[in-house]
């Protein structure tokens, strides 16, 4: 046997030195395969580390926002007997409109009239309603009206003028403990600071705690974040019924443009379009589109949408131009990958057939196209949902205390909600209701995303 | 036999092409007699089916070109009514590309450019004046994988009849989509079960779907390109039969890689080399005496 007989040369004869040949392949090879396997077996962990690591941080998250957010979702209050005392709503009747008056008369006459209801001491009926609780309370009149939050009382105000026949009349009904007595009996303050550091005097303390323990104040569910917009005068009743609108009027907006306009404009350049350098500049331009910062669409938006074509500051059509302007290149990137997977024996199936293109389009590959277009969608409209830059060169991140009703009213959005309240200054107590925003915000984008990937599940063909 | 001969030889026989076209020609009968094994085939031919010689489809100096490569070198041919005339040759001899341009599927890759000219009953079909979805109606197409719609069965065949309004209304439809089926030889097998998915079949069941739905347009020439080759040897068998049965009311046209496929559905076969159309003759003919050398060492397996 020649010295450089490779030990792979099948071309010997003599069966031992075959024997030993064949040994020394199996072990060449066997000594590869350790170095083989430790390759794949140390991708395998470094793999599953990254899982790990990515899910801690996920849990971390959800974990700290859910500790923070979930306490904010009750809130102290106190279910009080009010009864709507003649005797201090003393304002006389609601005046009619007489047959021999002018309107002009009749107008004076009830401006006179709202004037004397808002002189009414409201406030007394409230803590009116406390003390008959509790007789010992009598004397600290003055620190039970710290006790409740400050919108309470016009809350009474407007029940009676909208229903003047409530006069007389008593009624159990609901007030919301103040910002600072939640704060304090949810244990948010450290209680051994001294006086001069607390937010509230020490008597207003004490009656919290006490009310408290006799289960005058009791923490109920907080359904005043669901139902009312956000309020600085009254922190305790502060929601996001605003922001809420907001964000529905704007992503009904984007719905209604970025999907129409960014499938259309999908389906034309994929299945339409020749193929030629402008259609090049235009596809390249789009991917661009989509790596723009959000904040660019923002001024873009100012420019455009308020300097030139002055639409109103604030308003969720403004916010919804610029989101759809934001989601569309999502939009047409997604429908074209999804058109793209449609197999094209289908389309030549169709086209064998002697359908023209746009039936072959429209009958066939869309059909098919149609989960992923949705699920691209409804991401895009996801994404614009959670977006906060853009909206605040529009003027949207306002201090709104009313619920919008049209797209052209003012409004916030619940991702600006989230940066108005983390700004705070009353941060013990928006501390919980920012990480509520963020609870409401993330459900919503979750339940977006699920209904994504329900809908691409159920109508995804399988070949 | 190296490749440059193989070249010369194409170059050398190009001339002769257009002869061989006319394999009913006396010229060619001539030719043929001068070899002894030539009166058998003959009764063979005229013994298996009395064809038509009435020209369906022509092409006069096809040449067809994606970007700069010609795949094409100019073709002529005629294929005849009513009868099955195979396209057999080596891997990217431009069979394929050739039955596509019969009815102008090539339009849609855009680097694909054809010239010279495809009559159909001496109507110019790349005439611009012409519809192309009029001409695929007239000319079907089945494709070498099976491509249903994932549709139900009675959608997949009654698409056709549906786009081009040929039913007059539900019940004829329903008649339409049974005498397809049945033509297809499928009838039996899925009648039970018209509204599941036409996915759900069998592969050899797609492909006979497909037939059903090309032949439910009523086409006059239905193209087959290598409709078995994704295909059991059974389900290949029931297609091949099938094939022999449409000829009676179709021009079929089939591409097809399986030598002995050709040698059983065919009357006529094209062998096509490197773009070139080498010969055209008499299915018997080309697998047992092949006019060209190059036939013949593909047909005996020297290269392909």
């Amino acid at each position: 046997m020649s010295s450089n007989t490779s030990p792979l040369d099948q071309n010997v004869f003599d069966p031992k030195a075959a024997a030993e040949l064949r040994e020394q392949r199996k072990n060449r090879i066997q000594s590869s395969l350790a170095r083989r396997h430790r390759k794949e077996k140390t991708f395998r962990i470094a793999g599953f580390s990254a899982v790990i690591i990515g899910l801690a941080f996920v849990a971390l998250l959800f974990s700290s926002i859910l500790a923070k957010g979930l306490p904010a979702f009750w809130q102290s209050s106190m279910t009080v007997p009010v009864y709507f005392d003649p005797a201090i709503i003393n304002a006389g009747a609601k005046p009619k409109q007489l047959p021999n008056e002018t309107p002009a008369h009749f107008e004076e006459r009830f401006v006179a009239w709202q004037t004397e209801m808002g002189m009414v001491d409201w406030d007394a009926l409230i803590v009116n309603g406390i003390v008959s609780k509790d007789p010992s309370l009598e004397s600290q009149r003055d620190y039970i009206s710290s006790i409740y939050t400050s919108s309470e009382s016009y809350r009474l105000r407007d029940m009676v003028f909208a229903d003047p026949s409530l006069i007389g009349t008593k009624e159990d009904i609901k007030f919301l403990a103040d910002a600072n007595v939640d704060v304090w009996l949810a244990g948010n303050i450290d209680r051994s600071l001294p006086d001069d550091q607390q937010q509230l005097d020490p008597e207003v303390r004490q009656l919290a705690d006490k009310l408290e323990k006799q289960g005058i104040i009791q923490s109920t569910f907080n359904t005043n974040l669901f139902v009312t917009p956000d309020s600085r005068s009254s922190p305790a009743s502060s929601g996001l019924a605003g922001a809420f609108m907001g964000s529905l009027f704007m992503m009904l907006i984007v719905i209604v443009i970025s999907i129409p306009i960014g499938v259309a404009s999908a389906i034309y350049l994929e299945e339409f379009a020749p193929k030629n350098v402008m259609t090049d500049i235009i596809e390249v331009n789009i991917n661009n589109l989509a790596a723009v910062p959000s904040i660019v669409f923002g001024l873009l938006g100012a420019a455009i949408f308020i300097g030139w074509m002055h639409l109103p500051l604030s308003a969720p059509l403004v916010g919804g131009l610029v989101l759809s302007l934001m989601t569309l290149p999502t939009v047409i990137i997604t429908t074209r990958a999804s058109l793209k997977a449609v197999p094209p024996s289908i389309r030549q199936a169709a086209l064998g057939l002697g359908a023209s293109k746009f039936q072959t389009v429209f009958h066939h590959v869309l059909p098919l196209a149609l989960p992923g277009i949705m699920t691209g969608s409804i991401i895009g409209v996801a994404h614009a949902l959670g977006e906060t830059a853009p909206l605040l060169l529009i003027g949207m991140s306002a201090f709104v205390a009313s619920v919008p009703t049209t797209p052209l009213d003012q409004a916030t959005a619940l991702p600006v909600q989230v940066y108005l309240w983390q700004g705070n200054e009353l941060r013990n107590f928006f501390e919980g209701r920012t990480a509520a925003a963020i609870i409401v915000l993330l459900v919503l984008l979750v339940s977006l995303n699920s209904l994504a990937i329900w809908l691409r599940k159920k109508f995804e063909v399988r070949w | 036999m190296n490749t440059i001969d193989i070249m010369n030889a194409v170059e050398k026989d190009k001339s002769v092409n257009p002869q061989q076209t006319e394999f009913n020609s006396t010229e060619a009968q001539v030719q043929q007699s001068n070899t002894a094994f030539v009166p058998q085939f003959d009764t063979a031919t005229t013994t298996k089916k009395p064809k038509s010689t009435e020209v369906k489809i022509s092409t006069k100096d096809v040449h067809v070109y994606y970007g700069d490569s010609e795949a094409i070198k100019g073709i002529d041919i005629d294929i005849y009514k009513n009868e099955v005339i195979a396209f057999i040759g080596p891997s990217g001899c431009g069979k394929s590309t050739f039955l596509r341009t019969l009815n102008r599927m090539n339009d849609t890759i855009d680097s694909c450019r054809v010239t010279g000219k495809v009559t159909l009953d001496s109507q110019d079909i790349y005439d611009p004046n012409l519809d192309v979805v009029l001409l695929r109606a007239q000319v079907g197409m089945v494709f070498q994988k099976p491509n249903p719609f994932p549709k139900s069965i009675f959608d997949n065949v009654s698409y056709g009849p549906k786009l081009h309004g040929l039913a007059r209304d539900k019940y004829d439809l329903e008649e339409i989509v049974e005498n397809s089926l049945r033509k297809a030889g499928l009838w039996d097998e899925v009648k039970d079960r018209l509204s599941q998915p036409g996915t759900g079949l069998s592969g050899g069941q797609q492909q006979r779907l497909c037939i059903a739905r090309t032949i439910a347009v009523s086409p006059e020439v239905i193209l087959m390109d290598e409709p078995c080759s994704a295909l059991d040897p059974i389900a290949t068998a029931k297609i091949e039969e099938l094939i022999s049965d449409l000829s009676e009311q179709f021009t079929i046209a089939i591409v097809t890689h399986s030598m002995q496929q050709a040698a059983r559905v065919s009357d006529r076969t094209a062998y096509f080399h490197l773009g070139d159309l080498i010969e055209v003759n008499a299915t018997e003919k080309v697998f047992t005496q092949p006019d060209h050398q190059l036939t013949e060492a593909y047909i005996t397996g020297r290269f392909g």
